[in-house]
């Protein structure tokens, strides 16, 4: 087990800058997950770990080791692949077996070793296959035993489960968790999907633009956003903006939304007369279909009405904006198209975030 | 039948037949007693005998056959290394250097060997072997660079990656895994340089000194002067030797695609 640091990360490509000072500490046996969308920088940050990108400034230490100068095969790490990368000429076994075999480790070790590998991932019996004859989600698993067998420093995964469809993806996504807490390795992997990120992690962090907008245990994360764009990023959310009307005593700020109406909710930062935005998650509202508006409290119209079986999606028109909203589908039947409802949260569902 | 499926039939089959009859037919005739392809058959070894005996023929095919194999391993490991570094490398004058390959496959040999001819003359380099041998990898070195590119184009690169994070140095991944993915592109760019020397006769006869010649060069004469059906048997040879090296090579490896 060991800790990866980076240190005042920078890369650019041209003008553009891949990574713009990025500086965080990935903890002993962490299942860490980069997020962002593409061009963010996460994967130019996965790559400089690994070695394959070397930084124009800053450091990335394993183990507090600077290793800016060690090649990627001296790096004693594990990667898996995009498209898993399995060696096409070699079998199962000797994908596996690759890894020890450049380390000049005895035949029978190796022989131990894979076989364990393979039983570890499940897929004792198809040592003799090629990566050919197998599925999507044997072909990862054999990347993933190969990746582990050497016993590395930390596992770094690029996009691993990406060509995966979705029910096999959510059978890895248990399997890889399984595997990474058994081995206690280091994990740093990097995705596009919010929702297996926030499913594998213990922490996660958002990138744009080659910088970190936020870092922490993902419920932490998507609960109490600071952004605008990692609010919208990692899950839906409505944004609604208003200013500051009065400081309550009861630490609330009563604010008034610029769609009309007044919400009341606890600010980090902000004086009476000045403006802020809230961030509320299309989850957290409640529909009435009666009821009177009020503070946290609005009426709209029901513009449309998606059905998805366990829950149900509407948009609804509250003065000049449309706010989204999920309900679970306890009862039957749903509010239908042209209704005026009350759509109504509590204070402390409403966030405030940063434009 | 429909009329398009039929006309692709007769397609096929005319190709067939004005590619592998011709062949077949000159097979037929060296096995045949006449000197002057007379009719009707009349089974004989006669002229692989005389075959046997023809030095000069046979010097000519010691010459082919070597100029052919020491131009396939010198043309296909430069060639190679072209190809690697066309792939891999970004570097000043590529896009040029990348078109420069071309014009060699399409210029008229006859153009290539008179320059080629007035070349050597004028740096000093006598007519021989090893100007015939210089013309040839010359030549071939284009085909390899194409063939063995075309492979590279296709080349998985992060199964490259993953060798280097698995702790296997550059020379080892190399080896282990490059080299073998390879191997297809760099044998059909092998095929190739060697065919182009073996075929090569208008460079051949430009830098080949009197008494000095190659085995297509020596056919050459010896249809001018008139000839038996030992040419026959001698094409036989070659073609017989040629297709078995291909269909051998093709066996193990699939070219094109994946294996």
């Amino acid at each position: 087990m060991s800790t990866v640091a980076v240190t005042d990360a920078v890369k650019k490509y041209g003008a553009v800058a891949a990574l713009d000072g990025v500086t965080m500490t990935f903890r002993e046996g962490e299942f860490f997950g980069l997020l962002g969308p593409s061009g963010s920088g996460k994967t130019t940050l996965l790559r400089a770990i690994a070695g394959f990108v070397s930084l124009d400034r800053g450091q990335v230490l394993i183990d507090g080791k600077d290793v800016s100068g060690v090649p990627v095969h001296a790096r004693d790490i594990g990667m898996m692949f995009q498209n898993y990368a399995l060696f096409p000429h070699m079998s199962v076994a000797e994908n596996v077996a690759f890894g020890l075999e450049v380390r000049g480790r005895p035949r029978e070790e190796v022989a131990d070793r894979v076989k364990a590998a393979l039983a570890m991932v499940r897929l004792g019996g198809l040592e003799q296959r090629r990566p050919k004859q197998l599925s999507g989600g044997q072909q990862q698993r054999v990347a993933l035993a190969r990746a582990l067998v050497t016993r590395p420093k930390v596992l770094l995964l690029d996009e691993p489960l990406g060509a995966l469809d979705k029910h096999l993806r959510q059978e890895m996504q248990v399997e890889l968790r399984r595997i990474q807490r058994q081995v206690g390795i280091t994990t740093i992997f990097v995705t596009h999907d919010q929702e297996e990120a926030l499913t594998l992690s213990d922490r996660i962090a958002i990138f744009d633009s080659g910088r970190i907008i936020q870092e922490g245990a993902p419920m932490a994360v998507y609960e109490r956003p600071v952004t605008k764009f990692a609010a919208g990023f990692l899950g839906e959310a409505n944004f609604l903006q208003g200013s500051v009307a009065a400081r309550e005593p009861n630490g609330l700020a009563r604010i008034a939304l610029q769609i009309g109406g007044d919400a009341s909710c606890r600010l980090s930062d902000g004086q009476v007369g000045q403006t802020v935005l809230l961030a509320l998650r299309p989850e957290k509202i409640t529909l009435g279909e009666g009821g009177h508006a009020g503070v946290n409290a609005l009426r709209g119209k029901v513009l449309d009405v998606v059905f998805s079986g366990n829950s149900t999606t509407y948009r609804i028109s509250v003065g000049d904006q449309v706010m989204i909203l999920f309900r679970q589908n306890l009862a039957q039947g749903t509010v239908a198209p042209g209704s005026d409802v009350l759509v109504s949260w509590s204070p402390e569902h409403l966030v405030q975030v940063t434009p | 039948m429909k009329i398009g499926p039929a006309l692709l039939t007769v397609h096929l089959w005319l190709v067939l037949v004005f590619l592998y009859v011709p062949i077949l037919v000159m097979a037929v005739l060296g096995f045949n007693a006449s000197p002057l392809y007379a009719l009707p058959f009349q089974f004989d070894l006669v002229w692989y005998k005389a075959l046997a005996g023809n030095a000069k023929l046979i010097d000519a095919g010691i010459n082919s056959i070597g100029i052919a194999i020491v131009n396939t391993a010198i043309a296909t490991a430069l060639g190679t290394m072209a190809a690697l570094a066309f792939a891999r490398y970004k570097f000043r004058g590529q896009t040029i250097l990348q078109l420069l390959l071309f014009p060699p496959v399409a210029i008229p040999w006859l153009v290539i060997g008179t320059s080629m001819l007035v070349f050597f003359f004028w740096i000093d380099i006598k007519r021989g072997l090893f100007a015939i041998l210089l013309g040839h990898v010359a030549l071939s070195l284009p085909y390899v660079i194409v063939v063995v590119g075309a492979r590279l184009a296709t080349f998985p690169r992060a199964v490259e990656e993953a060798a280097a994070t698995l702790g296997a140095t550059p020379w080892q991944t190399f080896r282990r895994v490059t080299a073998p993915l390879l191997a297809p592109g760099v044998i059909g760019g092998a095929l190739f340089a060697f065919a182009v020397s073996f075929d090569q006769f208008v460079i051949s006869y430009f830098l080949a000194p009197p008494g000095i010649t190659t085995l297509p060069v020596e056919i050459y004469g010896a249809i001018r002067k008139g000839f038996t059906p030992e040419i026959n048997a001698i094409s036989t040879i070659i073609i017989v030797v040629s297709m078995g090296a291909l269909l051998l090579t093709a066996r193990f490896y699939r070219f094109g695609g994946e294996r």
